[in-house]
C-alpha cells in the first residue's frame, strides 16, 4: 500500500465495500456532501411529521389515532437517528436547525402539499413512504457507516408505514362512495409529486456519477421511479383506483411501466418556496424551536445548579 | 338500593355505576392523551416530542382497554347497536364524557403540559394501585398493566417539574403560572360521585377520598426540590365527572369526533 | 449568537444497549440530553419504542477516548494472524455437531 495516496486509499475501500467511520481520512467534498445529504433527509423527516401530524387529533378511530400518532412519533425518531449520524461529520444538531429555519437547508418537497382529507394520511403512507422506502433501502449499503447504520433502523421502523397507508386506501375503497371519492382525490393530489420525490432526471442530475462512486447513491434517481412507478401501477389495481397519468401504460418490449412527462416546473416552483404549505411547514418548526428555548434552558441551568451543589458538598466534605 | 333519576337508567345499561366508572377512568385517559398528542411535531426539543408522544400513546391504549371493557358490559344486555371502543368515544356528547376537567385543560406552554400529566399521573397511579386489588377481576388486569406506564409518566413528569422549578427565573415563574391555572381543577379528584360511591362500598372502584393524603405528599415532596409552594386548598371546580365540562371539552370533541360524525355508520 | 443560544444547547450522549439478558451491551446511536437521568430515559424513549433493550447505558460524548485509525495497524493487525483465535481454523468433521 506504499505510494498511495489518502484519496486513493479512501476510494479502495469504499470499492471494496469496507465502511468509512467517523475518524478515518475522507475527502472534503464526500464530507460535505454527505452532511448536506443527512441532514436534507433528517429535515424531511422532521418537517414530514406535520402534514401527517394533522390529523392525529381527528383519526377516525381509536385505533388509527394510535397507529398515526405512533407512526408520526417514528419520524422524530428517524429524524434524530439521522441528526446523530451527521454529528459524526462535525457539525451540531443546532447548526443544522439553524440552516432548516433560516431557509438554507433543503428537504423534500413533498411535504409543502396539504393533507386536506384522512385519505391523505392514506395517501402518504402508501406513495410517499412507499417512495422513500424505494430510495432508503438501497442507502442501508451506503459507503458512510453511521449513515448505513442509522438507515438501517430507520428501514426496519418503516415498514409498517406503508402498510399502514394501504390499509387505510384499502378500508376507503370498501366503503361508501363518499370514502371512495376521497380516497381517489387523494391519489389524484398526491402521485405527482410522489414520482417527483426521486428528483430530477438523470440528465439533469450532474451529482449522480460522483455520489454512485463514493456509494452514497447506489441507483439513479430514473431507476428508482421506473421501479416505484411499475409497483404502484399493479398495487393502485388491488384499490380500484387509478393513477392521474393517461399515459400510463404497460410496455412489453421494455417489461416496463411507461408514464406521462413529469411537470418539472411545478417542482422547482415548490423547492423555491412556492408550494402551497413551505411559509407553514417553516413557520411551525421554527415556533416550536423558539417556543422550547426555555425549556431548554432551564433544563441546562438546573444541570448546572446540581453540579454545583454536589461540588460544593464534596469540597465541604 | 340503587338511586335512579328516571326510568331509562334502568333499561340502558350505560347508566350502570360500574359503567360510569370505567368511562370515568377511560375519558380522563384518553382526553389526557388527545391533548399530549397535539405536542406531536411541536416539542421543545426532538426527544421530548418523542416522549411526550410516548405518553399520550399509553394514554390511548389505557383508554381504549377500559372502552372495550365498557362495551362488553354494556352489550351483555343491550339490545340496540352494539357499543364498540369507538361508538364509546366518538359518538358521546360532552355532557356525557365523565373525564377530569383537569385532563380537558388547553396545552398551554410546557410547563403546564408537565403539571398537568404530574397532578393527573399521581392521581392515576394511586387509583390503579387501588384497583389492581380490587374486586373487579377485569379492572385489576386493566389496573395493573397501566400501573406500569404510569409510574414512569410520574417519574418523568416530576423530573421535569424539578428542572422548571429550579432552572432559571423563567421557568419557575412559568411553572407557578401553570399551578395558579391548573391548581382549582385538582380537588375533584378526591370528592367521589354517585357512580364511585357505589363503586367503593362494593369494592371495585378507588376509595379516592383516602387518596387525597399520599397523592398531596408526593406533590409536596416534588414540589419541595422544585422550589414550589404547594398552595392552600381553595375553592376547587368540580363537575367533569358528571358531565358537567368546562368549554374547552366541546371543542377538543367536536374536533377529534368530526370524521365519526360527518360520515355515519362508516368503516375507516 | 447570543448567549442564550449557547446556553439552551444540551450536550450529545452515546447510547449502549443490552437487547437481551446475557448480551453485551451495543452502540446503537446518540442523542442530546441535560444530564444523565434525561438521557437515559430519552435512551428508552428513542431507541426502545419496540422493546429493543433490557438495559441501557449512557456516556456523555465528550468522554469518550477512541484509538486513532492511523493507528489501526499496530493495534489490530497483530491479531490478524492469530487465526487460531478464529473457530473456523479447526478443520473438524462434519458430523461433529454442538461445539
Amino acid at each position: 500500500m506504499a505510494n498511495l495516496t489518502n484519496e486513493e486509499v479512501f476510494q479502495d475501500k469504499v470499492d471494496q465495500e469496507i465502511r468509512i467511520e467517523p475518524k478515518d481520512w475522507m475527502p472534503e467534498a464526500y464530507r460535505q456532501t454527505l452532511i448536506r445529504q443527512i441532514s436534507q433527509h433528517a429535515h424531511s423527516e422532521i418537517i414530514g411529521m406535520l402534514p401527517e401530524g394533522n390529523w392525529i387529533t381527528r383519526a377516525p378511530s381509536l385505533k388509527r389515532k394510535a397507529i398515526l400518532l405512533a407512526k408520526v412519533q417514528d419520524e422524530a425518531g428517524h429524524g434524530l437517528y439521522l441528526y446523530s449520524a451527521a454529528e459524526t461529520l462535525g457539525i451540531t444538531r443546532d447548526q443544522m436547525y439553524e440552516q432548516l429555519h433560516s431557509g438554507q437547508a433543503k428537504y423534500s418537497s413533498i411535504f409543502n402539499y396539504p393533507t386536506l382529507t384522512w385519505a391523505d394520511v392514506g395517501a402518504i403512507g402508501w406513495l410517499v413512504d412507499g417512495a422513500a422506502i424505494m430510495n432508503q433501502v438501497p442507502l442501508c449499503r451506503n459507503s458512510y457507516g453511521p449513515y448505513a447504520r442509522a438507515m438501517v433502523r430507520v428501514c426496519k421502523e418503516e415498514s409498517f408505514h406503508q402498510r399502514q397507508g394501504f390499509e387505510i386506501l384499502l378500508t376507503l375503497s370498501r366503503g361508501t362512495e363518499a370514502q371512495r371519492n376521497m380516497a381517489q382525490d387523494a391519489i389524484n393530489r398526491w402521485w405527482w409529486p410522489s414520482i417527483m420525490m426521486f428528483g430530477p432526471g438523470d440528465e439533469a442530475s450532474p451529482h449522480t456519477a460522483q455520489s454512485m462512486r463514493w456509494k452514497i447513491k447506489r441507483f439513479t434517481n430514473d431507476e428508482l421511479r421506473q421501479k416505484f412507478v411499475d409497483i404502484c401501477a399493479e398495487q393502485v389495481k388491488i384499490l380500484g383506483f387509478t393513477l392521474p397519468d393517461e399515459e400510463l401504460k404497460w410496455n412489453d418490449a421494455s417489461g416496463h411501466y411507461d408514464f406521462g412527462a413529469i411537470d418539472w416546473t411545478e417542482f422547482n416552483n415548490v423547492i423555491r418556496g412556492n408550494g402551497p404549505c413551505n411559509k407553514q411547514r417553516l413557520d411551525a418548526r421554527r415556533k416550536a424551536w423558539n417556543d422550547g428555548a426555555w425549556v431548554r434552558e432551564a433544563a441546562m441551568a438546573h444541570t448546572e445548579k446540581r453540579k454545583n451543589r454536589m461540588a460544593a458538598a464534596e469540597a465541604a466534605a | 338500593m340503587m338511586q335512579t333519576d328516571n326510568n331509562t337508567q334502568h333499561t340502558n345499561p350505560i347508566h350502570r355505576p360500574l359503567v360510569q366508572y370505567i368511562l370515568h377512568l377511560a375519558d380522563t385517559a384518553l382526553i389526557l392523551g388527545h391533548r399530549n398528542s397535539e405536542w406531536c411535531g411541536h416539542g421543545p426539543v426532538l426527544e421530548q416530542d418523542i416522549a411526550i408522544s410516548n405518553i399520550a400513546l399509553d394514554m390511548v391504549g389505557q383508554a381504549r382497554m377500559l372502552y372495550q371493557y365498557a362495551a362488553e358490559i354494556v352489550n351483555t344486555t343491550n339490545v340496540g347497536t352494539a357499543a364498540t371502543e369507538d361508538t364509546l368515544a366518538y359518538l358521546r356528547d360532552a355532557t356525557a364524557f365523565k373525564n377530569l376537567l383537569l385532563a380537558e385543560q388547553q396545552n398551554g406552554d410546557w410547563a403546564v403540559t408537565i403539571l398537568r400529566q404530574f397532578f393527573c399521573s399521581t392521581w392515576q397511579y394511586y387509583v390503579y394501585t387501588q384497583l389492581a386489588e380490587c374486586k373487579d377481576a377485569r379492572l385489576t388486569e386493566i389496573a395493573a398493566k397501566a400501573l406500569k406506564e404510569v409510574t414512569y409518566h410520574i417519574k418523568w413528569s416530576a423530573e421535569w417539574v424539578i428542572r422548571l422549578g429550579d432552572g432559571t427565573e423563567e421557568s419557575h415563574q412559568r411553572l407557578v403560572q401553570a399551578l395558579e391555572l391548573l391548581w382549582p381543577f385538582t380537588g375533584e379528584m378526591f370528592i367521589p360521585v354517585a357512580y364511585e360511591k357505589e363503586g367503593i362500598a362494593e369494592g371495585w372502584a378507588a376509595h379516592i377520598q383516602s387518596l387525597q393524603q399520599p397523592w398531596l405528599q408526593k406533590i409536596t415532596e416534588i414540589f419541595q426540590e422544585a422550589c414550589i409552594t404547594v398552595p392552600e386548598r381553595q375553592w376547587q371546580q368540580t363537575g367533569g365527572k358528571t358531565g358537567i365540562h368546562t368549554e374547552l371539552l366541546g371543542f377538543l370533541l367536536a374536533e377529534m369526533q368530526f370524521l365519526q360524525r360527518a360520515y355515519p355508520d362508516s368503516e375507516w | 449568537m447570543n448567549t442564550r443560544d449557547i446556553e439552551q444547547s444540551w450536550p450529545l450522549w452515546e447510547v449502549f444497549i443490552r437487547s437481551k439478558q446475557g448480551l453485551d451491551h451495543k452502540h446503537v446511536g446518540s442523542l442530546h440530553a441535560a444530564d444523565a437521568h434525561m438521557a437515559i430515559e430519552n435512551a428508552r424513549d428513542v431507541y426502545t419504542r419496540r422493546m429493543e433493550g433490557v438495559s441501557i447505558w449512557v456516556v456523555e460524548s465528550q468522554h469518550i477516548h477512541a484509538s486513532n485509525p492511523d493507528d489501526a495497524g499496530s493495534l489490530y493487525d497483530p491479531a490478524n494472524d492469530k487465526v487460531y483465535r478464529h473457530p473456523t481454523f479447526y478443520n473438524l468433521p462434519d458430523e461433529l455437531t454442538h461445539m
